[in-house]
Formats: structure tokens, sequence, C-alpha cells
């Protein structure tokens, strides 16, 4: 199957965002693929807050089925939540669950006045009602895939397509 | 297969009993883990939805404020219901076994049992008869195992040393009494550290405590040169009125921690305690409140490392 170049996507949903995304918006990158994201966004977009992490190990709802991820990030929000306008960035868009996490962990910083969603790839299959304001593209997979973003030494960004394990 | 009562089939920790036997990829990825929970534990909201709905036990049938209280903070912070006993003052005195006791609070769907007990191997005990969905952490077993504090003193040697693997570390005080002391010493050794002293008058020494791999000093002259980190031990009083030591006085003198001796260590020694501390016992107030000391950050580091462990064992 013919994966679509993650390069160009970040082209084209930077020139997206550029028109609507104030230098005030705050980026919060959900670990590992949408910190990546969130790195080259933060600095394309021009934006003056610093740019926050974040790892969902701790509000993922199938703790209970996988227990805990074996190398949790900290999540680091170097801004003040209460009444900002963020906007959360990940790689692939799915099921919705990852979102669901990272919008709970963020409202134990504070009451944001805006959370949107910023995916390079959305791939459907959403089992939430949560849908993303910005998107590079959308693609149909079969279910027993797993789409992954990877980096290369040099910083370079593309996508994989793998044969799923753990579920994503 | 295995044959560590503390490790599930997949080689996945089931129960925390002792540092003893535990591969390094274990207790690291505890640290690791607990670096997460500092920062939650650092937010105006300290708390995360990990064990919601889980019932945790604190048995506790020794007093203990510190060590309960914060694996109390722990376990609320990872949104657990908790549940103190303090058995001295219950059924146990009416007559009750321990296994009838766990029987009764496992039968109240417990999640989790945290045990303090003066009985070493009460833990273990605990871990061997419960059902397999159950698990046990040990929170101090009479002179055998304290992992959790030997745990929270790594994370804190290795947030201000940053790597094990260039250290001398000192364990200085009553050893032979101390579960703390053995607990760090396996933890030490199995995360790489080349050098681990023990300082003690050899009143207070486990004989052939060498085996254990450290090197032996009667002198804090000689044993404290060079160190990097020195981990203090309470001297319980209790132990004054056997034949272990003259008087705390002269102990004081030999032994006791003070600037004076302090100087003698590297000059960017930290120096550790596990508390209730003894000042001017084993340590001198110049040295608990002083600039190297990071007994303080020790208690907060404590309860990001029960958080961590608590999260890690409910999770396997």
């Amino acid at each position: 199957m013919h994966l679509p170049d993650a390069e160009q996507l970040l082209a084209d949903l930077i020139g997206k965002m550029r028109p609507e995304v104030p230098g005030n918006t705050a980026l919060v990158g959900i670990y590992t693929g949408g910190v990546w994201l969130a790195e080259r966004l933060h600095q394309d977009l021009g934006l003056t807050l610093p740019l926050g992490t974040l790892d969902v190990s701790f509000y993922r709802d199938d703790f209970g089925q996988i227990g805990l991820h074996p190398q949790v990030k900290p999540s680091d929000i170097p801004f003040e939540v209460e009444g900002s306008h963020i906007i959360l960035v990940d790689d692939v868009l799915y099921t919705g669950r990852t979102i669901r996490a990272a919008i709970n962990e963020l409202f134990d910083y504070g009451r944001p006045a805006s959370i949107r969603l910023a995916a390079l790839i959305d791939r459907g299959g959403r089992e939430l009602p949560i849908a993303a304001q910005y998107v590079g593209a959308t693609l149909t997979l079969p279910q027993h895939k797993m789409l992954a973003l990877e980096r290369s030494n040099d910083g370079k960004l593309s996508l994989s397509l793998y044969d799923k394990s753990p579920p994503g | 297969m295995n044959n560590n009562p503390q490790l599930n089939k997949h080689g996945e920790l089931q129960h925390l009993l002792t540092t003893e036997g535990l591969p390094a990829s274990i207790l690291l990825n505890i640290l690791d883990t607990a670096e997460s929970f500092v920062g939650v534990t650092e937010r105006d909201i300290k708390k995360v939805p990990l064990l919601r709905g889980k019932s945790i036990f604190n048995l506790f049938f020794e007093p203990s404020t510190r060590t309960r209280t914060t694996f109390e903070i722990a376990a609320k912070r990872l949104s657990a219901d908790v549940v103190n006993l303090n058995i001295a003052a219950s059924s146990q005195s009416k007559g009750e076994t321990l296994l009838d006791t766990v029987d009764n609070l496992s039968a109240m769907h417990a999640d989790m049992f945290i045990v303090r007990h003066s009985q070493s191997g009460a833990a273990h005990l605990i871990a061997r008869h419960v059902r397999p969905e159950i698990h046990v952490i040990n929170a101090g077993d009479g002179r055998h195992a304290h992992p959790t504090q030997a745990l929270l003193d790594m994370f804190t040697i290795r947030h201000y040393k940053r790597d094990f693997h260039n250290l001398r570390v000192a364990i200085v005080g009553d050893i032979l009494h101390s579960r703390v002391a053995r607990s760090q010493i396996h933890a030490l050794t199995t995360l790489g550290v080349p050098e681990v002293r023990v300082i003690a008058p050899k009143t207070l020494l486990p004989t052939k405590v060498e085996r254990l791999g450290v090197h032996v000093y009667h002198d804090m002259a000689q044993g404290l040169k060079d160190v990097d980190v020195l981990l203090m031990l309470r001297l319980q009083n209790e132990r004054m009125l056997g034949a272990s030591l003259p008087s705390s006085e002269e102990y004081f003198k030999y032994y006791g921690l003070t600037q004076e001796k302090l100087a003698l260590a590297r000059h960017d020694a930290i120096v550790l305690h596990p508390g209730p501390m003894n000042r001017g016992i084993e340590i001198d107030s110049a040295v608990a409140d002083g600039k190297q000391s990071v007994i303080l950050p020790q208690v907060t580091f404590g309860i990001a490392v029960r958080m961590a462990v608590m999260s890690i064992l409910a999770g396997n």
C-alpha cells in the first residue's frame, strides 16, 4: 500500500493552520509522534507560549487490560492552562481514546478556554465523539494494520504500516 | 518460569517484598515511572485516575507514621480507596491470626495489601497466601527488608548524582538491626554502584556482612574518605538497653555525623536518612539541616516512588 509522504502532509497541515492559529495559542504534543509534530508546528507557526508535552499513560482507559505502559514519559505543561486556547497534536487519530485521555489530563492542570485537535492522519474508526479541526490527510486502513510516525536521525518524518500487535 | 515469589509467570512484578533478587530492569522501571509521578505531585490537582475503584489496605502491625502516611497519600493520588488498619489495636489483640485477618479483608475485595510487621517474612507469608489478583507490598518486616525505602533512596541518589556507575556509597550506623540497610545494599549492588561501604561498630554489624559485597569500616575517618553518598541509619534507642552500645554520647562521638566528619567525604557528597532522626545521636542538627542534606526531598520523592510501585503492581 502506498503511504503519503509525512513531510508533505506536515507542510499541508501547517498551511491549513497558519491563517487560523494566533501567536498566543498553546500547543501540546502527545507522546511520541505528536511531540515531534508539535515541535515542528511550534517553530513554523511562530508560537510564543512554550511547547507542552503529554504522556497520557496515567489516564488511559485500558490500564485494567494491559497495565501501565513500560516507558512513561513525564508530562510537561509549562504554561498556564486556565483560560488558555490549546491545540492538541497527535500523529494518527483513530479510536479517539488517546485524545479523551489527553483532554482529561489537561483539565487536571486547569480549565482551558478551548481545546482543538490537529492530527497528521485521520484513519477513521472513531469509538468516541471526537473530531480533529486540522488534518493532514484522511486514510482508510484495514483494522489489523497499525500506522506509525517515525523520525530519522536527521529529524525527517515518515510513515510506516505494521501488522497490529498491542492496541494503540 | 522462575522461583522468585515477587514475579508472575511473565517475569513481571506481582508483589514487592524485597529488593534482593530483582533484576536491574525492574528497579529502573520503577525509578523511571516515578519520574513521571513527580510532575503529578507538583500540580494543583495532584491526582491521576489510574487506580480508581481499587481498594488498598494499609496493614500496619507495627507503629509507623511517615511510611503509612506516604503510602496513604500515594494511594489517594492514584485515586484508590485506602483503608488504614492499626492492627495492634484491633482484632489481632483479640486473638485472630495474621492469615485470618488477611482472609477477612480479601473477602471485602481488597486489591492490594501494604504490610508492616515486626516479624521478618510476614509480607512473604501473606503474598503466598492471597489470591493471584491481589498484590502485596512489604512496608518493612522485622530486620529483613524495606524495599520502597531503598527504592526512594535510589531515586534520590539518581536525582542528585545522575548515574550509579561511578559512585562510592557509605551506609552508616546500626546495620545489624536495619531492614533499610539490607534493602539498600541489594539495590545499590544491582544498580551497579561499584563501591558500597558499611561503617559501624562491630556490635552493630551482622557477621559475614562482606558476603553482601560491601566493604567494612569501623572508623568514620577512613570509611567516609572520598564518599559521594552517605546513607545514615536511625539508631534505635531500644538498642541502648542491650549490650550493643555503652552510651548514646559515646556513639555520637565516634559515629555521629557532624560537619567535621562530613568534611572527610567528597565536597559534593549528599546525606540521606530514612527518618525518624535522632538528632545528636546518629546525626548532628547542623548536618541534618545543612546544604548537603537531602532528607526532606527523600520524603517528597518517596510519594512518587510509592505511586510508581502501586501502579506497576496493579497493572501486572
